[in-house]
């Protein structure tokens, strides 16, 4: 289902309404800004799908060092290829917006850092992850010495069952302490 | 297999004969479901994200000899390479070391990835089969037991109360899937449940809209002999209409909300820390906005209606009136002198000329047309009461719910982990802001790694007592520079007081009225001006103690600008209740003039923020970039300008009793403040530097809103209300000993009139004044806080309990592992021996 036809149907909205955390007014604007992504002869066909980066070219994602984690979590084609349809893009507009619930958004965020797809983070995504955040240049980013003294904290402070990869409940357990996850 | 038989209850899926038992929390289940899928059908599990690694290891196990090492996909053999010679030398000791070591052959590695911890979230089929359980859970806890009625004869009488073997009967027990099952579940949920739980599901839209229309299709059918009452169909439809109702109203006031684009702009670049001085400013406006309608709609509005006749002439309106708010504005509904202290009433008699009152105290006039009369004593007691005590209710409730996100029991751990995981703003847009975070991080992730593994820096004695020096010197000079401007204000107050007492006593003609009015500028100026410099001070000396944890710094400076502002506040609280009302009882209108005396302080502050954003935040940019040459603007101090917030507030709250409309001006102010210090913020100025916990700071603003500020207001409105005798020339109370003697005098004249309502008067006696039952609540509060730090206490201990146990399995799953690898490895090797033995001979 799904249309990206210059109007929402009434029940499709609602639906959508439904599903998801988005107001309505917040829908019609997803929709409006999807519909600039596409091409001219793209917005009569029903279920588009765009490619990583025309979305990658949204001010909002643009800056973001996860954009392509993003864009490779939300999307549901066959290919892997990042690509969202209209309903991907709701779905990520919806896990990251404020009345998300907080189960939502440790599972997104889990699957964001989790560089490798494999369900846990293990030492590879964790490091990943740190450089992400520190930034691309070199002066900002920690040394390997550093690096492994932190994912060394890390497991340690949250691998409960000591098999050396934070998977979904151990990443959940320390969200929950954390009062600042908020996004 | 073991079996968990459950008596209790009757699960559909025992009767369908699947292997597995099911359990409550749904965990074994799945990896249970997981592996006999896995056998029965021999092709990959429904995780399609772990395919990929599925076909990489079925296309290792076709070549066999290599089951030491399994080389997965591309970018990874580097990583392993790295760790294989991190771990060169342990690789003969601990194989149950890291679960991540290479050394497991193919079939161990699939089982691994598709062990239930790391496909729970991952795989479809594992979701839908957790929310399934869930959804059960929500349905035992919504059912409600169903009539005897309703059931077959054959229902066995202990289970009738459950109701769910109900589902049996409709479901075709042999093409039943997990799917279907939840699907069932999700009808049998209130519509809101089900909207709640497809909300929560962290599927794909698409998913989800599927799994909502096959919920929506099916339509259960009534039970044999039941029908719907016509009445709960009627309710069925005034449910769903309000249910619309309900959500476009809340479209509709999310589309209301108030400056959504600029806090958007706001927080894009700032980020969350800056943001949450603009939603603090925004929650003030709100309760100004309650104050003001509040006392608008009962105190100004029918006095508004209904003038008293003036005593005096009026003053004519030259311009000061705006700055000093007396002259011309002290004659008008503004202040507490205005307001009429009988009962207003309609005019009964139609004369044309508008309303004749009736001046007495109390006694009534027979009317013939209309009957309404307005106490306004009363009124004025009662709205400022009610006023205060939902203020009081609201905050509190504030400050209870934004406590109970940021306190966490277990806090000492997993400072760094939270770091890495929960630092990164997405709100965050701007390219240079993005930057500018990740440089933050990166500082913050090295300082944190500094201080938790080099936890002991020795440092010698010496340092320790030149240290401890420093920080006594710095105190010294704020408390004394505190004391210095607290004693200056006193004396000052004094000195303006004493002025104005001459002058009301000598001749009116030998003075200059223009003069005069603007005198009573100066003292709010002083005060303004000390709030303005002093934070400075506090700056420098934060600057010479050189704190090592930023946290620290920051508390130390918020609880030094307090301790200032509660002192200049507590010094002018003295001199207004103490002095001035004191001292010009019959003089003049003291309520008027302490009115009057807020307005003049509030419009002052804030001029005097204004005057700072233009000084402060534009020039000081302009002079750093331009002459000192440096590349950063300054930093926006979040926790200053949150004070001065509350300092105005606190003002404001003061004020009401004195002038009903204090709201009306602090709602101007709020508003003019938002737009000015947004755009002084993005012109001038960078995200603050430090690490900034927004959820506790903000606690702390909300619990400092409600006590010195809101505490402070209400303790000295109800000192003024219980044993401040009001002026006799004006306002509502004037003859009587206390503003609270309003009340009582109402409580005696409905006892007069009314003897049935003495009850009423005894209950107000006995409650109210009596301090007995302020003890009893006070014992129960003592109690229940009790309770509740001992449950605290328990969760405590079962927490570190629980984290034993997943240690404990851990193990376990390590040596399950390590055993099936080993039993895998001794299946092959006599294999392998003997090819080997056939081609060497």
């Amino acid at each position: 289902m799904g249309t990206t036809a210059s109007q929402l149907g009434k029940d499709l909205l609602s639906e959508y309404q439904e599903l998801t955390f988005l107001t309505k007014q917040e829908i019609l604007l997803a929709h409006k800004r999807f519909t600039e992504l596409l091409s001219k002869e793209e917005k009569d066909l029903p279920n588009t799908r765009v490619s990583m980066e025309r979305i990658l070219s949204l001010p909002e994602l643009k800056s973001n060092p996860f954009r392509e984690r993003i864009c490779h979590v939300f999307s549901t084609s066959a290919h892997q290829d990042g690509s969202l349809t209209f309903e991907d893009f709701l779905d990520l507009l919806s896990a990251f917006s404020d009345s998300a619930t907080l189960e939502i958004k440790s599972h997104y965020a889990f699957r964001i850092f989790d560089f490798d797809d494999d369900g846990t983070l293990d030492c590879g995504d964790l490091e990943k992850l740190v450089n992400c955040l520190t930034g691309e240049t070199d002066d900002t980013r920690l040394g390997p010495e550093e690096m492994r003294q932190l994912i060394n904290n890390i497991l340690e402070e949250s691998d409960i069952d000591k098999d050396g990869t934070v998977n979904l409940s151990e990443f959940q357990h320390v969200i929950s302490r954390s009062p600042d996850f908020v996004r | 297999m073991a079996r968990n038989v459950n008596f209790a209850l009757d699960y559909p899926l025992m009767e369908t004969g699947l292997e597995s038992p099911v359990d409550e929390d749904g965990v074994h289940d799945l990896f249970n479901q997981l592996i006999a899928e896995q056998s029965q059908n021999g092709k990959l599990s429904e995780a399609y994200e772990l395919q990929q690694l599925q076909r990489d290891l079925e296309e290792e196990e076709e070549e066999e000899d290599r089951d030491r090492v399994t080389y997965l996909s591309g970018p990874r053999q580097d990583l392993r390479e790295r760790r294989r010679q991190r771990e060169a030398d342990q690789q003969d000791d601990n194989a149950t070391d890291s679960l991540m070591s290479e050394r497991w052959s193919s079939a161990t590695m699939k089982i691994l990835s598709s062990m239930p911890s790391r496909t729970i979230g991952r795989s479809r089929g594992a979701i839908i089969s957790q929310y399934y359980n869930r959804t059960m859970q929500l349905r035992r806890h919504r059912q409600s037991r169903p009539s005897i009625k309703d059931l077959s004869r054959s229902a066995r009488p202990s289970i009738r109360g459950y109701g769910m073997e109900t589902d049996s009967a409709d479901t075709d027990a042999a093409e039943v899937t997990k799917t279907q099952y939840l699907v069932n579940n999700l009808q049998n949920l209130s519509l809101s449940d089900r909207i709640r739980m497809l909300r929560a599901m962290p599927l794909s839209v698409a998913a989800k809209s599927e799994l909502r229309s096959l919920a929506l299709k099916k339509v259960k059918r009534p039970h044999p002999g039941s029908q719907i009452p016509c009445c709960s169909r009627l309710k069925y439809y005034i449910i769903i209409a309000f249910r619309q109702s309900w959500y476009s109203w809340l479209s509709f006031l999310h589309s209301l909300q108030l400056w959504q684009v600029a806090l958007k702009r706001v927080s894009g670049r700032f980020g969350t820390g800056v943001l949450s001085y603009f939603l603090f400013l925004k929650t003030l406006l709100f309760f100004n906005v309650f104050l003001f309608v509040v006392t608008g709609a009962f105190l100004v509005l029918p006095q508004a209606v209904h003038p008293p006749a003036l005593s005096d002439e009026r003053r004519p309106f030259s311009g000061l009136e705006l700055l000093t708010g007396a002259g011309y504005f002290s004659d008008t509904v503004m202040y507490y002198g205005y307001y009429s202290n009988y009962t207003l009433r309609q005019h009964c008699t139609d004369d044309g000329d508008g309303q004749k009152l009736s001046v007495s105290n109390g006694t009534s006039v027979e009317c013939v047309l209309r009957h309404l009369s307005y106490n306004m004593p009363l009124a004025y007691f009662f709205t400022i009461g009610f006023a205060f005590f939902i203020t009081c209710i609201i905050l509190v409730y504030s400050m209870s719910k934004s406590f109970g996100q940021s306190f966490r029991i277990d806090k000492s751990h997993s400072i760094l982990a939270m770091k890495v995981f929960c630092s990164w703003d997405f709100k965050v847009i701007k390219k240079t802001s993005v930057k500018l975070m990740s440089e933050n991080i990166c500082t913050q992730l090295k300082e944190l790694l500094a201080e938790v593994n080099h936890k002991h820096v020795m440092i010698t004695s010496c340092q320790k007592l030149l240290k401890v020096m420093v920080y006594s010197l710095a105190w010294a000079i704020c408390i004394a520079g505190t004391t210095a401007c607290a004693l200056s204000i006193y004396f000052f107050s004094q000195y303006m007081h004493q002025n104005l007492q001459e002058r009301s006593q000598s001749p009116l003609k030998a003075q200059n009225p223009l003069l005069n009015e603007a005198s009573l500028l100066a003292l709010p100026m002083l005060v303004s001006v000390i709030n303005l410099l002093l934070p400075g001070l506090f700056n420098l000396a934060a600057w010479m103690e050189d704190y090592q944890s930023p946290s620290v710094c920051t508390y130390v400076a918020i609880g030094r600008n307090l301790m200032l502002k509660v002192s200049i506040l507590g010094v002018l609280c003295y001199h207004w209740l103490g002095r001035v009302a004191a001292d010009f009882n019959g003089i003049m209108c003291w309520e008027s003039f302490v009115g009057q005396e807020l307005y003049r302080f509030l419009l002052i502050d804030f001029i005097f923020t204004l005057l700072d954003t233009l000084l402060g935040e534009l020039l000081w940019r302009l002079f750093s970039q331009k002459v000192l040459k440096r590349r950063r603007k300054p930093v926006f101090d979040i926790a200053r300008n949150v004070l001065d917030l509350i300092y105005g507030q606190t003002l404001a709250w003061l004020g009401v009793l004195f002038t009903p409309l204090l709201p009306a001006v602090q709602i101007l102010k709020l508003l003019l403040l938002f737009y000015i210090k947004k755009s002084s913020v993005m012109m001038n100025c960078q995200s603050p530097r430090k690490p900034y916990r927004v959820s506790q700071m903000t606690t702390i603003f909300i619990t400092l809103l409600c006590f010195p500020s809101f505490i402070g207001a209400s303790v000295c409105v109800t000192y003024t209300m219980w044993s401040i005798t009001p002026s006799s020339s004006c306002g509502p109370f004037r003859g009587l000993k206390t503003m609270f003697q309003a009340g009582k005098l109402w409580v005696q004249e409905l006892e007069k009139d009314n003897p049935k309502l003495s009850i009423l008067a005894r209950a107000h006696a006995y409650l109210v004044e009596n301090p007995f039952f302020l003890f009893v609540g006070a014992g129960i509060f003592l109690i229940v806080i009790y309770f509740h730090s001992q449950v605290v206490d328990g969760q405590r201990k079962i927490i570190s309990l629980l984290q034993e146990q997943i240690e404990n399995e851990g193990d376990d799953k390590k040596f399950l592992i390590t055993r099936l690898q080993s039993i895998h490895e001794q299946k092959r090797t006599p294999a392998r021996r003997l090819t080997s033995q056939d081609s060497s001979c």
